[in-house]
This record gives C-alpha cells, structure tokens and sequence, in this order.
C-alpha cells in the first residue's frame, strides 16, 4: 500500500492536440515542485490525470503545499495506492483509513467505483453496493445519500486499485511557460506582484523589472523586492529579476519637468526600460499592477499616457480591482506580509503634493522635450548598470 | 575609506573578547552551576567577569547581576523595584527623553495602576533639578533618569538628582540607565548616589546579549525571571559564560585608559562640530557645551534633506550614522528627545546621529565631515516641493 495524490487538471484537457504537450509540461512542473519536498516521488501521466506515488515517507503537508502552487492543477486528491489482493482486502483498507482519516463520521456519503479494468470479478455497480454495505456496518453513523452526499468515496480499479475520498482544489491556471513569458514592474508594494502571479496563473512565465533609487530608497527595500520575487518562485520557479538603478533618471526628471508630471513621465521611462528588458527576456507584453482611478498615476488619462510609452501591449490584470480584493489576493499568495514591510519602494521626495490626474500625451510629450540633451544617455547607462538577478527560494 | 559612526547603536565586538568567547564555548563550555570541574571552570570566568565590572565602578562583586543587556537590566531595574515596593506606594519619575527600554516598561506600569511621570528637559536636554525637586514626594518609589541620551548625547545631573532624591523620598530607588555613559563618563554609584544602574555590553566592544545591573548592597528588588535562582536569585537562568566572559575583556581593555580615551573622543568632538559650523544648512541639536554633552554623540539636522536620505547618501560613501526615527514617511513616531527639546517639525526629520567610540580615528571623523559638507548641497537642491 502506498500513499499517492491524483491531480485533476481541467482546462488543459481540452486543447486538442496540444493537450500532450501542456501535459508533459505541467508533469514536469509537478517533479520541480515536489523536488524541494523531502521524500522520493514519482509522477505518471494517465488519462485525464497525473499519479503522484510517494517511494518513501514524506511530509503530506509539504507535499500538498507544493502542489497547490503548482498552476494547472485543478484537484489535488490524496489517494491510496493498492495492489489488487482481492476485494476483502480493498474494502478492509478502505474502511482503515476512513477510520483514521474522517473524524466526524456523522456525514452522509456514497460509493462511486470505476471499473477501467473490465476483468475484475465485480463490476462498478456491485462495488458500490458491498462496499457501501461494509461502510454502513463499520461505520452505523454514516448514512447513505446517493444525490447530494457528504463525502463520496472513490474507487478505480486499474492494473493497480486507488481509491480517495476528497478533493482538495489547486489553484487552476494553466501550466507556466505553456503561454509565452512577460516582464512584470515589480515594485515592493502590495499589487505588482499580485499582478505577477494574476498573469503567471494563466501559464505566462514571468520575468521582473525593478526600479530603485538610492540613496532615496534603501537597501532594505531592494531586498524586499528580491523577497517578493522569492514568493513569486515558489509558484513560477526562479525569477529573473532586472535591478535598475533610476536615481539620474529622477534627478533629471525631477530638474527639468514641471513638478506635477513627475509621476507620469517617470513610470513612462519604466515603461521604456521594462521594454528593452522584456525584448531581450522575449517576453510577449509588459505586466504592472495598476488599477483604475488607485492612485494619480492610474486614472483612465493617466493610464493611456503610460500605455503610449510602450509599444508591446500592457496587461493589468488588476485593472478592475478595488484595494481591498488585492489585498485579500496578497493574502492568501503569500506576498502581504513582505510588501508591507515599511522601507519605501518610490522615493516620495518625487512625488509631487498635487500631480495631475487628467493629463494630455501631447503636453506631457512637450514636456519630455526639456529632457532631450541628456535623457538618452541616462537611459542608457540605467541599461548599462543594471543588475540582473536569478531569484529563487 | 570606510567610516563606522554608528556606535551608539553598536560597536564591534574585540577580537581578544571573541577568542575568549570561542574558548568558553569549544573548551571550558561547563555549566558554573555543575559541581564537576568542568562547572569550576566555567565559574572562574564569571568571578573574574564580576571582580573586572566591579573595580571599574568601585562597586562589590555582590553587587553586579549579569543580564543579557540594556533592555533586560533596565526591566529588572523597573519592574524589580515596582514590584518590591507596591505597597510603599505608586509613585515613579523619570524623563521624557529616556530609551524605551525604560520609558515602554514605565508606560505598562501605568496600565498597572502606577503613577507614572515624566519630566521635561530643556534645549540642551538636561533635566531640570527644580522640577525634579517639586515632583518628589514621599509617595514616590522609584526614579528612573538616564546618564548620557543615546540620541543626542546630553549628560543628565546624576548626583544632584540622587541627592534630592534620597533627601525628600528616602525609601525611593534612583535607577540609573548608563547604557551610554558607562566607560565613557567617570561613574562610581555609590558616590554619586544610584541604586541602581543598567549597563550594556555590546556599546563598548563586548558582544551582544552581555551586560548587567548594578544593584547596591540592602536594594531589595524582586526578579523578572524565575528558575534556578543564578545570580543571587535576581536573575535566574545558566549564565552567559561565553557573554560574559567577552564582556569582561572588554570592559578590561576600555578601563585600561578610560581617560586617555575620554580625551581622546573629546577632540574627536571638537573637531567634528568645528567641522559642522562650516557646512552651511546643518543645526546642531547636541549641546555645544563639552560640560552637558557626552563626547562621542551628536546629532545634526540638515532641515530639508530627510534623515533616510541622507544616511543612505553617506552609507553609499562609505559612512554609517544613524537616522532620528527610523522611517519617516509612513509610520513616523516622532522621537520624543528631539520633541522634548524642543525641534521643529523640520529639524525631526532630518536628524542624523554621528557616534564615536575610542576606536574612531581622526581621520574618519575628517573623512564623513567631507562627505557630509559635498552631500548638503546636492542634497537640499532636491528638495521636495
């Protein structure tokens, strides 16, 4: 008998011919994710599903840990694994581990047994029935509920026999890397990386770009960025995470600009930046965090003027969302904590009392124009002395 | 060029007090309190450590506890004495500009139903003895005042305080933090009238989590930490053996020539303020008097450049000071030295700590002023608007 986990995956399942391909890489998602789990495991590929079998004891708290973060999985079922000794020796099983496993025996179930391998001596229909009875004497507690039962207790019989009895959900998506790759701006606030992990789940791998400005922002939030990017890898695998420094970019910005642009034509040149980043990663489009009307910089005016310093699309999955949906987002990936952490990630020296809210692309374009005697070169050295980190936890 | 000015937050720790420390913990690694010799061992460290601390304050061996540091003595000291005196009364003073080690415990003891007050300071930060003297009262139990501020270095009347204390609350226990002062100011409690006085290790070259409390012969306290009863029941739990042998190195090695290293962090001083007075936009918040202002502290303000700015400016160059509070863009707890002597708004927030230890050299002192003079004007020219 061995301890094992069934992974159901929805969405991937329906992609005609590709459907091998996101399948082998969502396989190969699974062995990444259990490799930093203690314990030997091995990963099949059957119909409709992928078999983890543990070849050693393991932590099952880890282990499903790991796989709720693996993007794809739709259900993670923690099964048992038999050998096929008979159906006295099934049921006995069975009725073991619904012992050890259920607490509250107080619940309503029903017996649901496939019979994929045709030759053994009962069929589903007969499964259901014996083993529901075995249940019922074990257990006089539990009652029977074929329509909308409590827990369902499910039994395949294949060349070996599994059978589980719940279903924990993954976190869906699709497998990364099955959707191309895209640069995140990833700031140390609470929504970038939120944003990140949005665009990651559909299958996108994601690749970061980080601005800071010493000495206006510290080391400390610098590596508070890293530690985000760290969360980030633990669902995407390592991150490779751009570093720019911007503080020249700013200062001259800040000289030449009227003051109340200042937050515009900043996350412009970050756009620019990100870009020449995203081209060299071969990213598809530019990820942020924004959402609508959040802040200045982020009202629908504001917003088009940024969108207009990239020529890759902008994705902002966020785009809709309000705070507090962010922050629950943030919660529960793991990610709130770290950005709360009160080193700060945009220098507010920078940000004007009163920036404008409703800003026009040809004022804002004029207003570039004070910066052209330098602003290329900057731009470049900001290239040139980026450091580029490979982020992993 | 590097220059680590940040000693009042932290000195590295003596070479000589690691290597001992690596000796008690590989080799005489035995408990004091085991009978084996491996035990008597372990012992020799602390009686020696207790023999060392006690001739520096022409103190008795008795009467040093050893602590894990400034914050612990200073609990033990507070709550120690609350808690032996409840029934005497509920009265306890102290300042406005103490360490929070002293000022957090005092505000619990509030929620205990303790009278606590606070007194003001004035400019200079130096409290005012007329006040003290109208605020005492039989009624009170304990004062608590510090020797030296660790923010801006102001050195507090000790023996006047003490002597009005005693005079008009003679049940009263005078604590004393000289986190700051010990091995710096000369310091001998029973001269100048403390019960009490709380001291850290890692402020003079020892390592972190060593210090201890001096508690004068006939102070009764009660302890925080019950267990086995170590150090004469006032604080229980194994010694220390490894801190406190470091500790014990150290305080050796700084006693050594305690005044040709006063001397030497006076100039050091001299020479840094002479410096400021030349950089224009910089205020001085430390006292200029070398009578009210301890030698190895000062803190400037440079109005318009925020405090975190400027730290990092000076770290990028190789220069470690501390900032006022400690970020002031969100959660800005206003330092209540800096209130309490009366700073503006401005001033808050640009406050930076310059701290000396009798390892600081010249050349370093020279070195940040030149750093500090280039960044003022680059640095207010981006000042936000």
């Amino acid at each position: 008998m061995n301890k094992a986990f069934l992974l159901k995956y929805g969405e991937i399942a329906l992609k005609g011919k590709n459907r091998r391909i996101f399948e082998d890489v969502l396989v190969q998602h699974v062995r990444f994710a259990l490799s930093k789990v203690d314990g030997s495991f091995v990963v099949t590929k059957t119909r409709g599903r992928i078999f983890v079998e543990a070849e050693s004891a393991f932590d099952e708290e880890d282990a499903l840990g790991a796989l709720q973060r693996v993007f794809g999985i739709v259900g993670i079922c923690p099964a048992v694994l038999l050998e096929d000794n008979g159906f006295e020796d099934l049921s006995s099983h069975i009725l073991e581990y619904m012992e050890e496993t259920v607490e509250d025996k107080h619940i309503t179930f029903k017996v649901d047994a496939r019979r994929a391998r045709k030759n053994y001596p009962k069929n589903s229909m007969e499964i259901n029935a014996d083993l529901g009875e075995k249940i019922l004497d074990r257990f006089p507690e539990m009652s029977v509920d074929v329509h909308h039962p409590e827990m369902v207790v499910r039994v395949e019989i294949r060349e070996r026999i599994n059978f589980y009895l719940r279903e924990i959900p993954g976190p869906g998506g699709m497998p990364i890397g099955t959707n191309g790759s895209a640069q995140l701006l990833l700031s140390g606030g609470i929504d970038s990386p939120v944003a990140g992990y949005m665009v990651a789940r559909r299958g996108v791998n994601i690749h970061a770009t980080y601005f800071h400005a010493p000495p206006y922002t510290s080391e400390r939030a610098k590596q508070k960025v890293v530690d985000l990017a760290k969360i980030l890898s633990r669902y995407i695998g390592p991150v490779t995470l751009h570093v720019v420094n911007f503080t020249d970019i700013q200062m001259y910005i800040y000289e030449k600009c009227p003051h109340d642009e200042l937050t515009i034509i900043m996350r412009r040149f970050m756009m620019l930046i990100a870009e020449h980043f995203a081209k060299i990663d071969n990213d598809m489009g530019l990820v942020t965090g924004e959402s609508i009307g959040q802040v200045a910089s982020q009202t629908m005016q504001s917003l088009s003027c940024t969108d207009a310093a990239a020529t890759l699309p902008v994705y902002r999955p966020l785009i809709g969302f309000d705070k507090q949906d962010i922050i629950d987002k943030a919660l529960e990936i793991g990610t709130y904590d770290t950005s709360i952490l009160p080193y700060e990630d945009c220098c507010t020296i920078f940000v004007a009392k009163h920036p404008v809210t409703r800003p026009r692309l040809e004022r804002i374009e004029r207003s570039e124009q004070n910066l052209a005697e330098k602003i290329e070169e900057l731009v470049y050295t900001a290239i040139e002395t980026t450091e580029t980190l490979v982020v992993e936890e | 060029m590097e220059a680590y000015l940040d000693n009042a937050a932290t000195t590295q720790c003596l070479p000589e007090a690691a290597e001992e420390m690596q000796r008690v913990l590989l080799e005489d690694f035995g408990n004091p309190s085991s009978l084996h010799t491996k035990g008597m061992h372990a012992e020799e460290y602390l009686k020696k450590a207790r023999k060392t601390i006690a001739k520096t304050l022409k103190a008795q061996e008795k009467e040093i506890v050893f602590t894990s540091g400034g914050t612990e003595s200073n609990n033990l000291a507070i709550f120690g004495t609350a808690r032996a005196k409840r029934r005497q009364g509920r009265r306890i003073l102290s300042t406005q500009i103490e360490h929070p080690s002293v000022y957090n415990p005092m505000v619990a003891l509030q929620e205990d139903g303790f009278e606590t007050s606070f007194l003001p300071v004035d400019k200079e930060g130096l409290l005012s003895l007329e006040h003290l003297e109208a605020m005492v009262s039989e009624e009170t139990i304990l004062v608590s005042i510090m020797h030296v501020n660790n923010e801006i270095g102001s050195i507090e009347p000790i023996e006047e305080a003490a002597r009005i204390v005693h005079q008009k609350a003679p049940k009263a226990i005078f604590h004393v933090d000289g986190v700051q002062s010990y091995g710096k100011l000369a310091l001998v409690p029973k001269k100048m009238g403390i019960d009490l006085l709380s001291v850290s290790g890692h402020k003079l070259h020892g390592p972190k989590g060593s210090g201890f409390l001096y508690i004068r012969e006939g102070v009764y306290i009660l302890p925080i930490l019950y267990g086995g009863s170590q150090e004469a029941g006032f604080r229980s739990g194994t010694e220390n053996v490894p801190a406190i042998a470091g500790l014990s190195v150290a305080v050796d090695q700084m006693f050594a020539s305690r005044e040709a290293h006063q001397a030497h962090l006076s100039q050091l001083k001299r020479r840094l303020l002479e410096h400021i007075a030349g950089i224009e936009g910089v205020v001085l918040n430390s006292s200029a008097s070398e009578e009210n202002s301890a030698p190895h502290i000062t803190s400037i303000s440079v109005p318009g450049v925020r405090a975190e700015v400027m730290l990092h400016a000076l770290e990028d160059k190789g220069v470690y000071v501390s900032s006022g509070s400690a970020c002031s863009s969100n959660k800005a707890t206003k330092s209540r030295t800096m209130v309490s002597i009366g700073a503006s708004e401005e001033e808050m927030e640009s406050a930076i700590r310059f701290s000396f230890s009798y390892k600081t050299t010249m050349e370093e002192v020279d070195y940040a002023a030149a750093v500090l003079r280039e960044l003022v004007p680059v640095l207010k020219k981006f000042k936000r608007r």
